[in-house]
């Protein structure tokens, strides 16, 4: 039996963490929110079609999580799941390709924002169907069970996703089974219009690993130290075999349920007064520079460097060209 | 492996639909390690039917899974173990129980191969046993295999024999794509002829069961076995009537209809399911478009009333399709 879940935060301090992890830390982190950024303008310009999703304020998560995974580990992601796929490797310019709708994107055309994938990375999927992914991450960590790997499957999920029965019956085989899943919950308070708190029966989603015999820890989400800390130890406990867990981190999600939502349910003084006390990335550039673990000119080599890669992502992405009509019938079946 | 489909030349011993398919998992487990199973009840029941009787003891209970009664993770944990590169076979225990996991069905294992552009097949089989038996009523009895037939990116398999259950079987487990298996739970216990030597049988060929020339009557399932009753009556009264087994319902072999329709100048459909948006509209639309002019009657459908399954025997009587309704439908075609 797991008592409560346990509060956890950064016991290291940022000077103790290895170079290369701070710069995928950062890197990683502004590569999302400036890929996001770009998307919004597209979207809102009218070049880019469909739903969008944006990540933006949640980037510490999959950041923090992915730091402690294997191209070999799985993940299963949201329709929020750029951020997802950025942070597991995928190419920038096959995915922004793919979100513009052409042929060489990562899902060639077929699939778009909310159906983005990138097996190779082992990236297998966003979905558009709220708690769609945690039944399939507990099957590819039951294949690695299987197939006698020390790998692990994460499934990321929102708050509101926590009350679909999807997670409830994954969670109970996960743990039945001891399967090596990691259930992420990025509690950003908000499924779609409605406060979390208004449809939520608990005020953690974490407390809900009790149920399930698992442990459940809470991180701050927008702390990426915490969340990499946390994700290490129930990654590595996964690797030993020694089974599922939940982890919740909190955060806010800062722009509407979809690129173009009025937002009507919150007022913007709310979301400001959040994002300026909590955005990730500016926390994370103050801590380091405090710990003299970066330099400035360090962070913004980095800045620089995610603009060019950024830059000839869209390049691709615009030049790239649309699918031929012949393209509707091919990959239906093998 | 010894030619494609079963040829009259092949040995045959008589065995039952249930251990047909009893050979298949055990043939294909054994030549394939990454085959597995996992159901309700199957460890230690060996299924409602008897079909996974040994198989535990066989291949473990780390191949042999007795799952928690959670329709949608059963689902999509073979989605996601298939995604990992495991071939999994799921049984639904009762086919009705698909109503529980339709979005792992038709959201996730029949979309996840063409809206991923192509990335992985979902190589998995659900096995699903369906229609009428011992007066089960209305939500242990049903015959939904229609709804599966509309679905792009599933193929649909449904054997009316024991010789085609074990071919078929074999064939879906090592074809790519994301197979349903309708069996029939009145099929189970029939006795048939099967070749002793292994074969497999194609999916998406029909099979001309009896040859006529003067209607050609189409079913597939138990009701395929009414039909060949049903043609004996309409021999009586000199109607020659043609049978052709479907097997597979999706995709449909149109060839064979459309060929054997253009000699005979009469189609009728038969089958256990409801009329309205069976898989005899299909057929009939299909006849209708491409081939209206060979006819020389209106095309007659002979399916359930729009009725769920009724539980008292004489309700269930006046539901169930029997050789001599489908023998009345056709003569009244002269």
């Amino acid at each position: 039996m797991y008592a409560q879940p346990v509060r956890k935060e950064a016991t290291l301090s940022p000077a103790k963490y290895e170079k290369d992890l701070l710069g995928y830390f950062y890197k990683t982190m502004v590569t999302i929110r400036s890929f996001e950024q770009m998307i919004e303008k597209f979207f809102l310009e009218g070049e880019i079609p469909g739903f969008v999703h944006l990540y933006i304020g949640e980037e510490a998560i999959a950041t923090g999580v992915m730091a402690n995974l294997r191209k070999t580990d799985y993940i299963q992601s949201t329709h929020r799941g750029h951020g997802h796929t950025i942070a597991k490797g995928a190419d920038l310019k096959r995915m922004m390709a793919e979100l513009f709708g052409k042929s060489t994107g990562s899902c060639k055309g077929k699939g778009g924002s909310m159906h983005i994938a990138d097996f190779s990375v082992g990236m297998l999927g966003a979905n558009g169907i709220v708690g769609g992914g945690f039944t399939m991450a507990t099957g590819a960590a039951l294949a690695h069970k299987m197939q006698k790997t020390d790998g692990v499957a994460v499934t990321f999920f929102g708050d509101g996703a926590s009350n679909r029965g999807t997670f409830h019956e994954a969670a109970n085989m996960a743990a039945a089974w001891n399967l090596p899943v990691i259930f992420v919950c990025e509690n950003n308070q908000w499924a779609s219009t409605t406060p979390y708190r208004t449809t939520t029966s608990v005020d953690d989603i974490a407390d809900r690993a009790v149920a399930y015999g698992m442990p459940g820890v809470i991180v701050d989400g927008n702390d990426v130290f915490s969340v990499c800390e946390a994700a290490k130890e129930l990654v590595e406990r996964a690797r030993r075999g020694e089974g599922p867990s939940i982890l919740e981190c909190k955060s806010y999600r800062i722009k509407g349920h979809f690129v173009g939502d009025p937002e009507k349910y919150r007022t913007k003084e709310e979301v400001q007064k959040v994002f300026s006390e909590t955005d990730p990335i500016p926390r994370f550039e103050s801590k380091v520079l405090k710990a003299k673990a970066m330099t400035k000119k360090e962070l913004e080599t980095i800045r620089n460097t995610v603009e060019e890669e950024l830059k000839e992502a869209l390049e691709f992405a615009r030049t790239s060209p649309v699918p031929e009509e012949s393209a509707l019938f091919e990959g239906l079946y093998v | 492996m010894k030619g494609s489909t079963c040829k009259a030349v092949d040995k045959m011993r008589t065995i039952s639909f249930s251990q047909a398919t009893l050979e298949a998992m055990q043939e294909e487990m054994a030549r394939d390690e990454k085959v597995f199973v996992m159901g309700e009840d199957i460890v230690r029941q060996g299924g409602i039917f008897g079909q996974f009787k040994g198989l535990p003891e066989k291949f473990g209970t780390d191949r042999v899974m007795d799952t928690p009664i959670s329709e949608t993770a059963i689902v999509g944990a073979c989605v996601g173990a298939a995604l990992a590169g495991m071939r999994p076979v799921a049984d639904m225990h009762f086919a009705d129980f698909a109503g529980v996991c339709f979005d792992e069905i038709y959201n996730q294992m029949a979309k996840i191969y063409y809206m991923f552009g192509a990335q992985k097949p979902v190589s998995m089989v659900l096995r699903a046993p369906d229609g009428l038996v011992n007066q089960a009523a209305a939500q242990h009895s049903q015959s939904l295999e229609a709804f599966f037939m509309h679905i792009p990116g599933l193929k649909v398999v449904i054997p009316s024999n024991p010789a085609d259950a074990k071919g078929l079987l074999k064939a879906a487990i090592r074809e790519d794509n994301p197979i349903i298996y309708f069996e029939h739970k009145a099929l189970f216990s029939m006795k048939g002829e099967v070749p002793e030597e292994e074969y497999l049988t194609p999916i998406g060929k029909a099979k001309v069961v009896k040859e006529g020339s003067d209607v050609t009557l189409v079913s597939y399932s138990m009701t395929m076995n009414l039909c060949v009753k049903a043609a004996e009556l309409l021999a009586k009264d000199g109607i020659s009537a043609e049978l052709i087994d479907l097997r597979t319902i999706s995709p449909l072999d149109k060839e064979t209809i459309l060929e054997s329709v253009a000699k005979t100048t009469r189609l009728a459909i038969a089958h256990e399911a409801v009329k309205q948006g069976g898989v005899g509209a299909e057929i009939a639309a299909l006849v209708a478009e491409e081939a209206i002019d060979c006819l020389d009657a209106p095309i007659v459908r002979v399916g359930a009333p729009f009725t769920p399954v009724p539980f008292a025997r004489p309700l269930e009587q006046a539901y169930r399709i029997t050789p001599e309704k489908i023998a009345a439908a056709v003569r009244a075609m002269f």
